[in-house]
């Protein structure tokens, strides 16, 4: 084994999650809060309570499918403004994402 | 005598009777009693325990002509010492937290800030055309009217549901917001905020409202403004009577035009795309000439990159005839030939751009990106068209603004919580700011321009 390969793995280690599946760490949840609130906030408001782009609270957002958020989110929606966020987010990102709207999006 | 960095007396000036009012919570004022200042600074000159024991105020010590002038001074009305102009203040936006700082862009320093003006994600600001009042039009709604000089909220009104931003008429008497909920455009009163008239961005072709968007103020107290999902441009004239706008609409202009600005003098007003690619034009001195259609070659394209940040168009840099804009989703500043409304190149940038801004005396333009490229600022000389600096002053650099004449400008670095000041000719760093997730940077100069 290469003197490095630990180290190595180490580093890798966060780029595997999305792999894995395994959800954001705490670190990561902080960053997605922040990332959730500035940057979709450009478009959906601070408080997600939509601008150009349509409201992201709680309410706004009952009942429609898990799925299709995440797709939107990963993917972008054709025929609107709203791009793909893929590489800058991951699968798990969107899942913890859609979860944490859907139960009312941390401060 | 050093400036002072705030002023005092301003129940001289005329029409200021509100600001009387006692500050609202959270705008924490700077004016001590009336010559309080002035008073303290005697004493205290002669008897530096005298501020920790105000019965020690003791007249004793000082001289009789000392004492004379003191007195003299104190019955004069004392505004000669602290009168000052507002055309170097300005306020930056701190978007996360609801507040502003007011600036003062000759000491380089934040005066105050004045809090509680609700959701101020994507915030804008008009000024009086005394240059006295900003009035700050917030995500919310909320529409607040802050005096400079004395750091007080002179006036809030909740106008709306959701709001996107503002214009001030050619004569300074009405002050117009942009509504996404309900859509539409509401006018006030600059004096008093009072509501004069509104307009339900009521598509007659849809029958639906739709989000205004690209609110622009132009000669004859017209407002000109963009409906965004019924893609129609419509001119409000409030010159005859605000209480009753003259509306003309203009169906059909494209796809969800999204931001808009009228060119300096006043005269055209450009409303991007973002549904398709291209332009609307109308030419204000001309309006019944209609909207055409221009710079087909300009927006997404065929490949449609991903747009993180919608490009600001407010600030379209005029040089001479030619316009440089903001690529839509490509790392590209375009050139634009206004006698022609053609495109004629392009110039390769870091990212997305958002803000293309030439500074104001046209030579060289600034320009900040959409995420992921946002911690860089990019300079290009008009001349050659070459980039010559290019800057990292940290993560998320959301808004640029000159000084009146374009010595300095500030950068607001949201997430490094700073403003950083910066020579405009050698680009060096001369100073810097706290502030809290600033956004926008506005400065009273604003005043005296059309479409910003």
């Amino acid at each position: 084994m290469k003197p490095h390969s630990w180290l190595t793995t180490l580093l890798l280690l966060p780029c595997a999650h999305p792999a894995l599946g395994a959800p954001p760490s705490a670190l990561r949840q902080q960053e997605l809060t922040r990332f959730v609130r500035q940057e979709c906030g450009f478009c959906h408001g601070l408080h997600l309570t939509g601008g150009l782009g349509s409201p992201l609270t709680a309410a706004a957002l009952a009942g429609k499918p898990r799925e299709a958020l995440e797709a939107a989110i990963l993917y972008g929606r054709t025929g609107t403004a709203m791009p793909g966020w893929t590489p800058h987010l991951s699968e798990p990102d969107a899942v913890w994402i859609v979860n944490a709207l859907l139960q009312g999006f941390p401060r | 005598m050093k400036p002072e960095r705030i002023v005092g007396r301003v129940s001289s000036a005329p029409g200021s009777g509100k600001t009387s009012e006692p500050p609202p919570v959270g705008a924490k004022s700077f004016l001590g009693r009336p010559g309080e200042r002035l008073e303290r600074r005697i004493f205290s000159r002669r008897n530096p325990t005298s501020s920790a024991t105000p019965s020690g105020y003791a007249i004793k010590p000082l001289t009789r002509p000392t004492v004379l002038l003191a007195l003299a001074a104190l019955a004069l009305p004392s505004f000669a010492q602290d009168l000052r102009g507002t055309g170097d203040l300005g306020l930056v936006i701190e978007r996360a937290s609801g507040s502003v700082q007011l600036l003062d862009t000759t000491q380089k320093t934040a005066l105050q800030r004045v809090e509680g003006l609700g959701d101020l994600s994507h915030a804008s600001t008009v000024f009086s055309r005394d240059a006295r009042y900003a009035y700050v039009f917030g995500r919310d709604g909320g529409l607040t009217k802050i005096d400079l000089l004395t750091g007080k909220i002179v006036k809030r009104v909740i106008q709306s549901g959701n709001s996107i931003g503002g214009a001030i008429s050619q004569d300074g008497r009405i002050i117009a917001a942009a509504n996404y909920t309900p859509g539409g455009v509401k006018f006030f009163d600059s004096e008093t905020l009072a509501l004069l008239s509104e307009i339900p961005a009521r598509s007659e072709v849809t029958g639906a409202l739709s989000k205004v968007v690209g609110l622009e103020d132009s000669t004859g107290n017209r407002f000109a403004f963009s409906l965004f999902e019924a893609g129609e441009i419509w001119l409000a004239d409030l010159s005859a009577d605000p209480k009753t706008p003259k509306v003309t609409r203009y169906p059909g202009i494209g796809k969800e035009p999204y931001d808009a600005l009228v060119t300096g003098e006043g005269r055209w007003y450009v409303a991007g795309l973002f549904g398709e690619d291209g332009i609307a034009v109308l030419d204000l001195w001309h309006p019944e000439r209609g909207v055409k259609r221009a710079l087909p070659d300009y927006g997404r394209g065929d490949q449609k990159l991903p747009v993180y940040k919608m490009p600001h168009l407010e600030t379209w840099a005029v040089a001479g005839n030619l316009a440089f804009i903001p690529g839509v989703g490509r790392h590209e500043v375009v050139l634009v030939d206004i006698a022609t409304w053609q495109k004629v190149g392009t110039i390769p940038v870091a990212g997305q751009p958002v803000f293309v801004m030439a500074d104001p005396t046209g030579r060289r333009l600034w320009v900040n990106f959409a995420f992921p490229h946002y911690d860089t600022v990019q300079v290009i000389d008009v001349e050659s068209r070459q980039i010559v600096h290019t800057m990292k002053p940290g993560k998320a650099v959301l808004h640029m603004e000159f000084t009146p004449r374009g010595e300095h400008v500030w950068l607001s670095v949201r997430d490094e919580n700073r403003i950083q000041i910066h020579d405009a000719a050698s680009f060096a760093k001369i100073g810097e700011i706290p502030a809290q997730a600033p956004s926008g940077i506005f400065f009273s100069a604003r005043a005296h321009r059309f479409g910003l």
